[in-house]
């Protein structure tokens, strides 16, 4: 393992911005992992700090395949990070909102061109990623529909969801986005949550990564291992066909369900109580039998907001699954 | 008359409304019953829109200030007038640029979708409220760090249709920028995608008040109007703004290191090759970092205000090999750069 600074850049005020990236192996750039690219993905952070032991050990027991390289950045934002805010320090943009970066430009598009100019030379690529809603997700795969996106590389993690969907104009300029374009394979991985550590999901993570790189030939498979999470046949769904559950009153939201459980049609998943009174305000009931994906996660919730999305039917029949 | 165009309840005993006033003909009456009759319909229609970043307040100036001024000749309005001065109302109130809990630019969800999530569906709601009007003038003031003349931006897909419009806002600088992807979420986007022509003005600094701008800004909208045939009354003659489409012709001034930026001359100022702009400084050992100079002649249209500085920050920006000189109507030789 080789510890290196990719990106520095000096401060007046504060010790000097360093983007480290840690190095298995060497030789052919086979795969580069991003983790917390926010000031508040300790999640992500957590997730690449397990990896990067794992690959050690790894390497250490002569695992690695000679001749490939393996690079991990835990934290390409540690500014953020030491200070809990979610962006970027000084003016609030977003690093992964940044890419591929300018190496002439504004402080985040040079950050955002230092982690890219290495990243990008890398046949495979994968970011742990949080979302802009607040929530828990069952663990997935995501991906962009990009006409260069890999659904069948997807599921030889293992993770139960292989979600794909349409970017949106603001995907254009983030990591994954460009990744694709620059012919790099990516995927995101969703574990369960952001701002809090869920270690056991973690773990799924580090073990759906370790069998992704035995998949591609980087890592050695021992009979010894032992996974405390299985292999699973992802489900491979389309975001426009999850089923999006919306409150229709504000108030404290105390959810019933977790993400990942299964749930029947017309099962109450939530209630809404007045705040102040305590009365109950409103109920959310699942419109069809199906998995919770993602679930809002804050004690206070709007009216309009989006609470629930539902994979429906696992049958490969409903709406949330498409061939 | 003033209207919540879109609504929603929050926790805590409160509703966050998103509002406009309408300003209609006095043979249209102000009361409620006149508000959606099938006479308005036929009239034409400009909507002023501001406060989509909460922390750009130069806008909400100019829908005090032009209302003001019609109501003192409300017998010249011939159209309707639509002020938003607060699309992110709880930003304003709390001086988040973006949508406050959700850290998101609201100028980046745009045009919403009704079963979306809150702020996508009151974008949604906003989208089709402004929607049906002949022109749409949506008020920036850059951000908290930058001081910008006042200026138009166009994107260059919508060049044709709008620069007319906008030649006649009052404005000194109008700069036709090429299309970026990100930017199809913005409102102005939305709209124009829309059919309605939609011109985004950038002027002044975040958190503060430029009264001589808003005030250049109102004569522009109020000569527009005329030129629409909204307007009859008082107007000023307006300036000629400077065209740039070459984006070759900006210079930028991005900080060579973190440092103390000590501005030295205005935004605004003629500017020759090598002369100081101003001096980057650590506050900790007294030196200086380096003496911020001009790379070429031109014209400094933005300028930091944010003191502050990491390596990489905008601290100017200079339009090549040009001298600006204030030109009205009667100037001859106008030229485009």
């Amino acid at each position: 393992m080789q510890r290196e600074d990719i990106f520095t850049m000096k401060s007046i005020y504060r010790d000097s911005f360093r983007i480290r990236a840690y190095r298995f192996g060497g030789g052919e750039k086979s795969i580069c992992i991003v983790g917390a690219m926010r000031g508040n993905e300790h999640q992500q952070l957590f997730t690449a700090s397990r990896l990067i032991r794992r690959l050690a050990q790894l390497e250490e027991e002569g695992r690695l395949t000679p001749g490939k390289e393996i690079m991990v950045i835990p934290c390409g934002n540690p500014y953020s990070m030491n200070i809990g805010k979610r962006f970027w320090t000084i003016d609030n943009t977003d690093i992964n909102r940044m890419f591929p970066g300018y190496d002439q430009g504004e402080t985040t598009q040079r950050i955002a061109a230092g982690i890219f100019q290495e990243a990008m030379e890398y046949r495979y690529g994968i970011q742990f990623a949080s979302f802009y809603m607040r929530g828990t997700f069952a663990p997935h795969v995501r991906m962009m529909e990009t006409g260069f996106e890999d659904v069948d590389m997807a599921r030889k993690f293992g993770l139960p969801y292989v979600l794909i969907r349409r970017p949106r104009p603001f995907d254009t300029t983030t990591l994954n986005y460009n990744w694709q374009i620059w012919n790099t394979s990516a995927f995101s991985i969703y574990t369960t949550g952001t701002d809090q550590v869920d270690s056991a999901s973690a773990r799924q993570a580090v073990e759906a990564i370790v069998r992704f790189l035995v998949e591609i030939g980087l890592v050695r498979e021992n009979d010894q291992d032992k996974d405390t999470f299985p292999p699973m046949d992802s489900a491979v769904v389309y975001d426009e066909n999850l089923l999006t559950l919306r409150t229709d009153r504000a108030g404290f939201f105390n959810s019933f369900v977790k993400p990942g459980e299964a749930v029947e049609e017309g099962q109450l998943l939530a209630q809404i109580t007045d705040p102040y009174e305590g009365t109950l305000r409103s109920r959310i009931v699942a419109p069809a039998a199906g998995q919770v994906l993602f679930m809002h996660q804050e004690s206070l919730i709007y009216a309009d907001s989006s609470v629930f999305k539902l994979v429906a039917g696992l049958d490969g029949e409903s709406a949330g699954l498409r061939e | 008359m003033i209207q919540t165009i879109a609504s929603t309840e929050l926790p805590a005993d409160e509703t966050l409304r998103i509002k406009k006033q309408r300003l209609l003909p006095l043979s249209y009456g102000t009361e409620e019953e006149d508000g959606l009759s099938a006479k308005e319909g036929r009239l034409k229609r400009i909507s002023i829109v501001t406060g989509i970043h909460g922390d750009e307040l130069e806008g909400q100036y100019v829908a005090f200030e032009l209302q003001n001024r019609i109501r003192r000749q409300q017998e010249a309005l011939q159209g309707i007038v639509d002020i938003y001065p607060a699309m992110n109302p709880m930003g304003i109130d709390t001086i988040t640029r973006g949508l406050p809990d959700f850290d998101l630019d609201m100028n980046r969800i745009f045009p919403g979708e009704e079963d979306g999530s809150m702020y996508e569906y009151l974008a949604h709601e906003i989208i089709r409220d402004v929607e049906g009007s002949d022109l749409a003038i949506d008020i920036h003031a850059s951000n908290i760090y930058l001081t910008e003349i006042p200026q138009i931006r166009i994107n260059a897909l919508t060049q044709r249709r709008l620069l007319p419009l906008a030649s006649t806002m009052n404005v000194d600088f109008i700069w036709i920028h090429e299309n970026a992807t990100v930017l199809e979420s913005t409102f102005a986007y939305s709209m124009n995608a829309r059919s309605v022509p939609t011109l985004v003005v950038e002027m002044g600094v975040g958190m503060r008040l430029t009264r001589q701008y808003g005030d250049q800004l109102v004569e522009g909208i109020l000569a527009t109007m005329k030129a629409m045939g909204i307007w009859t009354g008082d107007t000023v003659p307006v300036r000629r703004p400077l065209v740039m489409r070459d984006p070759q012709r900006v210079a930028f001034l991005n900080a060579p290191a973190g440092g103390l930026f000590i501005k030295e001359v205005p935004g605004g100022t003629n500017v020759r090759a090598g002369e100081r702009i101003g001096r980057l400084v650590d506050p900790l050992s007294g030196q200086v970092i380096e003496e911020i100079t001009a790379p070429c002649d031109g014209w400094l249209f933005t300028i930091r205000e944010y003191p502050v500085v990491q390596e990489g920050s905008l601290m100017g920006r200079i339009l090549k090999n040009v001298q600006y000189e204030l030109r009205m109507p009667e100037t001859a030789g106008q030229e485009e750069e």
